[in-house]
């Protein structure tokens, strides 16, 4: 039943001479040198990129330290440039809690019908992906402007609320691609495995799929908060009025402080005092998103080696 | 190489005997015959993913408390065959079954079956083991759990183990990770678990193909005990396991023409391996394949 292999032709020239001595020959000195190029125009654009961020942190770290001290944070600000940031530390944290108890819980959803519900052809699960992808491509302005209309013109009033609505939209986009990234490394066999066993698909999710992958859940969810706590637009659009030295908790109908305006606010006030306030907020705010980052990293590294992958 | 009439021509009458070792301990008895009850009752059954046929039309009865092997080449269909008796190809985009295949004479594909409920009935061991990420007691006691069977759910989890032969192994060590086992530990853990929850039917595709001669062995004695409480239906590239395990065997290869995985004899696999009727059979099972 075998075919016969295709003839190797045994004449002709051959195309090198294979006892030359082993130094560059035809065009390979061309080819090295064309290699050198690209290898150093990729690692200097990589350090390039590198040293932008080195850069932007150096200058927050260095303009910024000297603002920290306890007081810094755990108190509220005191006449024009003075005092702590409490009250926006918290407004942030508050804002951003609430938004992501609602991006988060809708997201991880949306991942799971995506990777668990839908077939791997459904129509609507593309229609879906598409939708997350261009969500996450929406500029932040625009859902402050799109919430501002939905929520704070019918209220009358600009509100924490409408912030951490704001920062939802923002935020799930991230959190559902990113679940829907993790459940995809959870390995198909056991799915496979638990099916066999006659045990309904959303037990198997809530005991064996979603256990595998909760840590890069969790990654995701981390991300995606830290991303959402330096969001500015939305929060600039729908929540820039309220009372700046006093900690307001109750987002509902109230303005709440957050530490993005709080830098806004204090850069517009061209006074000295005030520049090093702002870069004492921006210096508290980098360390959380990179400590989140850090975390996270951390958190996906391990829950990639419970994987085995 | 075939002659010009299509037969190979390497077919000549062997005088040697087989080299193969059948087993001692198969069910003993006549001929394997109809007064058996019938587990799965198969008529006609062709699948096809998409345009692509795998499987033409295939009848055959399964017997219960019978081992019974499915061998053949690669790509004959013996895993499209076996999967589709508890539905497992049911997730494959483009996967469509004709013909019947009747379980206990109820049919598996017709609308108003659960297939949760056919996989309860009809467990399955696959060629990889797949064990949880979870503890080695979890493993066994998840299914069991989330079925309803909570009750004396230790002595349950104690049986499974020993009835797959891992129970001495790990019983220090119920709370470890069922991912420190080794490789042939994991697949008895992978047979404990589907036993757990007391199937029907315990499906293997190709369960010792990933593991050494010794883990095979145990995986291979195993059978000559489970089948005294179950039906067992294994698929395998190796005659020898088939061989040594089956009471009856199920040869598929290729069609000549179009290359869809076909069924080219079933019988006893005394009479498979000693003295089978077709040509290709022969061939297949003194390793003159291809």
């Amino acid at each position: 039943m075998s075919e016969t292999p295709p003839d190797i032709p045994t004449d002709g020239p051959a195309l090198f001479d294979p006892t030359a001595p082993l130094t560059a020959s035809g065009n390979l000195r061309r080819r090295a040198a064309v290699d050198q190029v690209v290898h150093f125009g990729a690692t200097g654009a990589a350090m390039i990129a590198v040293a932008m961020l080195a850069i932007v942190v150096y200058g927050v770290v260095s303009r910024g330290a000297p603002a920290l001290n306890l007081d810094f944070v755990i108190k509220n600000p005191a006449g024009l440039a003075g005092g702590g940031i409490l009250n926006s530390l918290l407004g942030t944290l508050v804002i951003v809690a609430f938004g992501a108890m609602i991006a988060l819980p809708i997201g991880i959803l949306t991942g799971l019908y995506l990777t668990e519900f839908a077939g791997p052809r459904s129509r609507t699960a593309y229609v879906i992906k598409l939708a997350l992808d261009m969500m996450q491509g929406l500029p932040t302005i625009v859902v402050g402007l799109f919430v501002y209309g939905l929520i704070v013109i019918p209220e009358h009033v600009e509100s924490g609320f409408a912030a951490s609505i704001a920062l939802a939209i923002v935020m799930l986009p991230l959190m559902a691609r990113a679940s829907q990234e993790v459940l995809l490394l959870v390995p198909g066999s056991l799915r496979e495995a638990a099916d066999a066993l006659g045990v309904e698909r959303w037990r198997t999710v809530l005991g064996v799929i979603l256990p595998s992958a909760t840590g890069g859940i969790a990654t995701g969810a981390i991300l995606a908060i830290a991303r959402a706590a330096g969001e500015t637009a939305p929060v600039l659009v729908v929540n820039s009025l309220y009372n700046p030295v006093t900690t307001q908790l109750n987002i509902f109908g109230h303005g709440v402080p957050s530490i993005p305006m709080l830098i806004l606010t204090t850069t517009d006030l061209a006074v000295p005092q005030a520049f090093v306030r702002a870069w004492g907020a921006a210096f508290v705010l980098l360390m959380f998103i990179l400590l989140a980052n850090i975390a996270a990293r951390v958190l996906l590294a391990r829950s990639r080696a419970k994987m085995g992958a | 190489m075939r002659g010009e009439d299509g037969v190979p021509s390497r077919v000549r009458i062997r005088t040697e005997p087989l080299p193969t070792t059948i087993a001692s301990h198969r069910t003993q008895g006549a001929r394997i015959n109809e007064a058996r009850t019938a587990v799965f009752d198969i008529r006609d059954m062709s699948v096809h993913y998409g345009n692509k046929r795998a499987l033409t039309s295939t009848s055959l009865k399964i017997y219960r408390n019978l081992v019974t092997a499915v061998i053949g080449p690669s790509g004959c269909g013996k895993s499209t065959f076996i999967r589709s008796l508890n539905r497992m190809n049911d997730s494959i985009p483009g996967f469509k079954l004709s013909g019947h295949v009747r379980y206990h004479g109820h049919d598996v594909y017709v609308p108003g079956v659960n297939r949760v409920e056919v996989r309860r009935r009809i467990g399955m061991v696959f060629q990889k083991p797949n064990p949880f990420p979870k503890s080695i007691y979890d493993n066994v006691a998840w299914a069991p759990r989330n079925l309803g069977l909570r009750s004396e759910l230790d002595a349950r989890v104690e049986r499974a183990l020993r009835q797959a032969a891992l129970w001495d192994e790990v019983k220090d060590r119920l709370r470890a990770s069922a991912l420190s086992l080794s490789g042939g530990q994991q697949q008895r853990l992978c047979i404990a678990r589907a036993i757990a929850v007391e199937p029907d039917v315990l499906l293997l595709d190709e369960p010792a193909s990933a593991l050494d001669p010794v883990a095979t062995a145990l995986i291979e004695d195993l059978m000559h005990t489970l089948k005294n409480r179950y039906t067992i239906v294994i698929v395998t590239h190796n005659m020898q396991q088939a061989a040594r395990v089956a009471d009856r065997t199920a040869f598929f290869s290729l069609d000549r023409v179009e290359q869809v995985g076909t069924l080219i004899e079933y019988d006893d696999t005394e009479t498979i391996f000693r003295s089978p009727q077709d040509t290709r059979t022969r061939d297949y099972v003194t390793g003159q394949f291809g």
